[in-house]
């Protein structure tokens, strides 16, 4: 045994914090820490010192008082009877509508001009070069704003519809209206209706919708357990059973037995008194908001779709194609699972990105989270700070939860490694 | 040690920063400039002309302060402020005085921490239609869709006029007049609702307003008047006092043309006393004798006011109506200079 005499620790002095290597990393971030701690409290402490001096406190309790103002876009019942928080609720669904809607729609988009942009076609490739570049580098409010003046300056007043011979008709065969103030589309209407779900508070789910996701999410288990079925067949006996039509078959017969069952049908608009009725009012607002959003973002999501795609090397479609793949089946079977692993990390942040992006719906008159809680109910009880936070909060809780959602998603496709 | 040093430094110093808020007439002086919070664009009341001077019946009680507390109507900053800014700019310090057609409402005076110091407007909601939508009355306005400024106490009131009427609407929200008068002009609403004054001078700014039409319901009371922080009472005086001095002064006749020859020559106490020549009342609100005489000259008395932004003889038209002085049966009625 060799004696390793390790020197005695020599005793500690206060100036060793500073030119001793093992405690100086220690004495900065101690130093760094309390200067941060120190920055946070003088603001915290400003903040309270100033609204002091203003008289003012930070209280919640305008939430619960009525908040007496009308809102254009209610998915849950609201009148200006209301609270502010149902107000604020009301926002963050019409929040959640538009970025949910955005989200997909900008996938949609984004993933054929991606793949459109890597297209052997020149001019299919420059146009996308094109879209791409003119929305990734114009503010997304301009975007906003252009698609909304578009609408509101070109489209007919329902007013032009009016009369034996209107100068503005309805299309798809006379069931959705194209106006300055909002497309109105048809509802559907039930002629057995079955009733509604009370959730409480005023909201609630009609029976035939929890009927039709419940029957489609069985079509769908059904269809997986067919796939499953002729994999086993094809695996022992190596011929594949044909099952388009039995698949086809679990996940339309039980929804159209539903719809006849039901009696659903369409309510078309009809124009009455100022504006049209019957139908549902889709506001132009929601729609300038969503279009923009979807093609701001779709160009980001068609850049990272493209770089996703080039990632795969070469060799992985050759390989494919040389195993006899055809074209449409190796972009599905073996690029595109591969390409997924990169593209999904940089898709999350897009979709925070979009979803963060809809508090400029105000430009439109959209009333969202920011419309209602940081806009209005702000305005009228002048609780800017209390507001300001519980908006910040909820936003971030809505982007963490996005973020956890699909880093839970991003964990099944990811390469599996062992 | 360090630590505790800088920290008590930090600590002292928002205190410093938070008791020198209170003196507004200090801090204006000392910056030689008044910082008056007005409309982003409202014709008449207050908007930039060719040349790009602010000009109308709200920037006219700005100058009139200026003149009173500086001695220059014209060392005025305006800051534009939209229906949603405004109460956070004042309370925030970033204007002095907020003269922008806000309504006086026990919430604003004492939630929000404002003090109105007098209405120089007394105004009411109304609503604006095009003429060939042939509706004669906001009665049979049910179904239509209506532009409104969000933030403002006339959101509030659409909401219970149509409720108490058992009518229904969709509202526009706006948020600012000049959007609202690109939405009402391209028809994306039947109706276009603010104060009755506000509707006035936006019709004036149309290229056709013959075509359109004020339907005759007023919906709401809207007394409009400057504003300022709540807890500096005597910067309050101070614009309360400027303010019933220019209607004080066409009470008594006092106006720009005549106001040198009535410092002289006129015997009326009253306007003695107004104008500085024989009681000191500047003295007791921190300025000097002339004040008063000054305010006046800055753009002459309320009616001359009046009568140059939004009179009859303006393309914006409105009559004196409430807003004259009370001896003509208006509700114009300055206290006692004494």
């Amino acid at each position: 045994m060799t004696d390793l005499s390790v020197p005695a620790s020599p005793p500690f002095r206060p100036s060793m914090l500073i030119y001793d290597r093992r405690y100086r990393s220690l004495t900065f971030q101690v130093i760094v820490f309390i200067l941060v701690m120190a920055l946070a409290w003088w603001l915290i402490n400003n903040t309270i010192q100033n609204l002091a001096a203003l008289g003012k406190d930070f209280d919640f309790g305008f939430l619960w008082s009525r908040a007496g103002y009308d809102i254009p876009q209610t998915p849950i019942p609201y009148s200006s009877d209301d609270t502010h928080l149902r107000a604020a609720l009301v926002g963050l669904l019409n929040t959640l509508i538009v970025s949910i809607l955005g989200c997909i729609a900008a996938t949609f988009v984004g993933v054929v001009a991606g793949v459109a942009r890597l297209s052997n076609n020149w001019l299919i490739a420059r146009l996308m070069t094109v879209y791409v570049e003119a929305f990734r580098n114009v503010p997304l409010l301009l975007w906003i704003l252009i698609v909304f003046a578009i609408f509101t300056e070109i489209m007919p007043a329902p007013n032009a519809f009016r009369g034996d011979n209107p100068s503005a008709s309805m299309i798809l065969f006379d069931n959705v209206a194209l106006t300055n103030r909002y497309t109105a589309i048809p509802t559907l209407g039930m002629t057995n209706d079955p009733g509604s779900l009370d959730l409480g508070a005023r909201i609630t789910i009609s029976w035939a919708t929890l009927a039709f996701v419940v029957v489609l999410a069985a079509g769908w288990i059904a269809r997986r357990m067919i796939a499953t079925w002729a994999q086993q067949v094809q695996d022992r006996t190596g011929s594949r059973p044909t099952t388009w039509w039995a698949s086809l078959a679990v996940m339309t017969v039980p929804s159209l037995l539903l719809i006849w069952y039901f009696g659903l049908h369409l309510i078309a608009p009809e124009l009455r008194g100022f504006n049209f009725t019957g139908g549902l009012n889709v506001q132009n607002g929601l729609v300038a908001l969503w279009l923009a959003l979807t093609l701001y973002t779709g160009a980001f999501i068609a850049e990272i779709v493209r770089a996703g795609i080039l990632a795969i090397s070469r060799g992985q479609s050759e390989a494919a194609f040389a195993l006899g793949l055809r074209p449409g089946r190796t972009m599905n079977l073996v690029i595109l699972p591969q390409a997924l692993r990169v593209i999904i990390p940089p898709l999350i942040s897009q979709y925070l990105n979009l979803t963060k992006n809809s508090s400029l719906a105000i430009a439109v008159g959209y009333m969202d989270l920011k419309g209602t809680l940081g806009g209005t109910t702000l305005n009228q009880t002048g609780r800017e700070l209390e507001s300001i936070v519980l908006m910040m909060g909820v936003y971030l809780v809505l982007s963490l939860t996005i973020s956890a959602g699909m880093n839970v998603f991003n964990a099944r496709v990811k390469l599996k490694e062992r | 040690m360090k630590t505790s040093v800088f920290l008590g430094s930090v600590a002292a110093a928002t205190l410093m920063a938070g008791v020198g808020m209170a003196d507004t007439l200090a801090d204006v002086k000392a910056r030689g400039e008044l910082n008056c919070g007005v409309n982003t664009g409202l014709v008449g009341f207050a908007a930039p002309d060719a040349n790009g001077n602010w000009t109308g019946f709200d920037v006219d009680i700005c100058k009139a302060v200026a003149a009173a507390v500086l001695g220059d109507p014209t060392k005025v900053k305006y800051v534009p402020t939209t229906g949603q800014t405004r109460f956070t700019a004042l309370s925030s310090g970033e204007v002095d005085l907020l003269a922008r057609n806000s309504t006086w409402t026990f919430s604003r005076d004492t939630d929000l921490k404002l003090d109105f110091v007098g209405v120089n407007y007394y105004d009411g909601q109304g609503f604006m239609v095009s003429k060939d939508l042939g509706v004669t009355s906001a009665k049979e306005l049910e179904g239509a869709t209506v532009c409104i400024q969000t933030g403002t106490t006339t959101e509030l009131n659409l909401a219970d006029y149509f409720k108490a009427n058992n009518m229904t609407y969709s509202p526009v929200n706006i948020d600012s007049n000049a959007e609202g008068e690109q939405q009402y002009m391209a028809g994306a609403c039947d109706a276009y609702t603010t104060d009755a004054s506000g509707l006035a001078a936006t019709r004036a700014a149309f290229a056709d307003p013959e075509n359109h039409i004020i339907l005759p319901e007023i919906i709401s009371k809207e007394p409009l008047g400057p504003a300022v922080r709540h807890g500096d009472s005597n910067w309050g005086d101070i614009v309360r006092w400027t303010l019933y001095a220019l209607i004080a002064a066409e009470e008594y006749g006092i106006t720009s043309a005549n106001i040198e020859e009535l410092t002289t020559s006129s015997q009326n106490p009253e306007v003695q006393r107004l104008l500085g020549t024989t009681d000191d009342l500047g003295a007791m609100i921190g300025l000097d004798k002339e004040w008063a005489k000054r305010a006046i000259m800055a753009s002459g008395n309320y009616g001359e006011i009046f009568a140059a932004n939004i009179g009859e003889q303006t393309p914006i038209g409105l009559a004196r109506g409430l807003n004259a002085q009370w001896t003509q049966g208006g509700l114009m009625y300055a206290m006692p200079f004494r």
